[in-house]
């Protein structure tokens, strides 16, 4: 079980980081839970300072881009 | 090990160079036609006279098109990929604990290249001013950022030469410098909301390397996100920009942005600070403004205004600065661009 978390305050990018990394999910079949981090405080928490950032159990894995699924998927192997 | 390594990825480098020369030399055969397919165009496919407005106007217009479009495609891929060696992250790590005044200089020159886009002014904010960057300084990379535009700069280079580009690129930078530094002077850390002071600020730990495959990849995503996002607007700017050309009569500019007219500059400002527009947008029409008479202190103290400072970001940037430091950013950034549009109205 994953625990894939997207941290944005809700612009447009964040919304299709979100996307892609369920597309992602599925194609791997891997099980994951998702979780959307919007508040700025929470985010700041993680040390990132650019939004979108993808977050894999606890792992900061890329911040201020919006990754592609095919992306997406290196990180949850 | 290291040898290894470098045999395997020298011809890769080559031949990324070799695309790239070769790209470059087709992007510039065409770019060299462009103004004599655009005459073409509008007075022999069109059969419109020489010398008419709409002759003039449709000649503009599918002159700049492309000619725009291309300069922005190619800048927008160069910068993404000088974008993938800095990240706010290496650049918050450079600026932490400098002191003032260098620290202001080398905040507004790593904003140009620094990736950031208005939506990040709030957490990059924090984090500059959580982890030991002070105050001015942040506020000049906050300045320089949007206000020394990679876009505008090359645009304005293609359209009116090295010289613009270089006053343009020089005067922001200094806005960016002294506004921050009289921010700093004036202490005002006690109007930065006081949650930011307290937000736990976390480590993201390294960042992971990247390889040319990937800056190239960088580079090309860019340019269609951008260039995506803004095409419409620079052809609607290139529009009105040409409709100007056609129609406006020579030097009906000069009487209300002329050098003659002193409150022009103040009301440029003004009026172009609510504004938000984009650069590649605004571009066009600040050329032909300067096309019909309008002053180049003038109309450059108007580009700044739409880009540097938007309403947007400034109810954005309510959520971490209290109103009194807003205004005086607004303001001070304001007055700089005034004295920009003042000095070359005088100068030039």
């Amino acid at each position: 079980m994953k625990k894939i978390q997207i941290l944005g305050t809700g612009c447009p990018k964040c919304k299709t980081l979100l996307a892609n990394a369920k597309v992602a999910v599925q194609a791997l079949g891997v099980e994951a839970q998702f979780e959307k981090v919007d508040k700025i405080a929470d985010i700041m928490k993680f040390g990132v300072m650019v939004t979108p950032a993808l977050v894999v159990d606890g792992v900061v894995k890329s911040a201020g881009k919006v990754l592609s699924s095919n992306d997406i998927k290196k990180y949850l192997r | 090990m290291d040898d290894e390594q470098n045999n395997i990825r020298l011809p890769v480098l080559l031949k990324y160079l070799a695309a790239g020369v070769a790209g470059l030399a087709v992007w510039w055969s065409v770019y060299r036609s462009l103004a004599s397919v655009a005459a073409w165009f509008a007075y022999s496919l069109c059969g419109l006279a020489k010398g008419t407005h709409l002759g003039a106007t449709v000649e503009f217009f599918v002159f700049e098109s492309p000619e725009v479009l291309m300069l922005l495609a190619l800048v927008v891929f160069g910068v993404g990929i000088v974008r993938s060696f800095f990240t706010p992250e290496r650049t918050r790590r450079i600026l932490s604990g400098k002191s003032e005044a260098a620290g202001n200089i080398l905040a507004a020159l790593l904003g140009i290249v620094t990736p950031f886009c208005s939506c990040s002014a709030v957490p990059l904010f924090i984090g500059f001013v959580t982890t030991g960057v002070p105050l001015g300084v942040t506020f000049s990379f906050l300045v320089s950022s949007p206000m020394v535009n990679e876009v505008a700069l090359v645009l304005l280079f293609g359209l009116f030469g090295w010289k613009v580009a270089a006053i343009y690129l020089g005067t922001g930078l200094a806005i960016a410098i002294l506004s921050g530094w009289v921010i700093g002077r004036l202490r005002m850390e006690r109007y930065v909301e006081d949650w930011v002071f307290q937000a736990q600020v976390g480590d993201a730990g390294p960042e992971a390397e990247l390889d040319w495959p990937a800056r190239v990849r960088l580079g090309i995503d860019s340019v269609r996100d951008i260039v995506g996002r803004v095409w419409l607007y620079v052809l609607i700017g290139i529009g009105v920009g040409a409709g100007i050309h056609g129609y406006v009569p020579e030097n009906f500019m000069a009487s209300i942005m002329g050098k003659g007219a002193w409150w022009s500059v103040p009301l440029a400002v003004l009026i172009g600070v609510p504004m938000y527009s984009n650069v590649a947008g605004i571009i066009p029409i600040v050329q032909a403004l300067l096309g019909k008479g309008a002053a180049l202190g003038t109309v450059l103290a108007f580009m700044m205004a739409v880009i540097a400072l938007s309403l947007p970001e400034a109810i954005i940037l309510l959520k971490v600065l209290k109103p009194r430091l807003l205004a005086v950013f607004f303001g001070v950034v304001a007055l700089g661009i005034m004295a920009v549009g003042y000095l070359f109205n005088a100068i030039m």
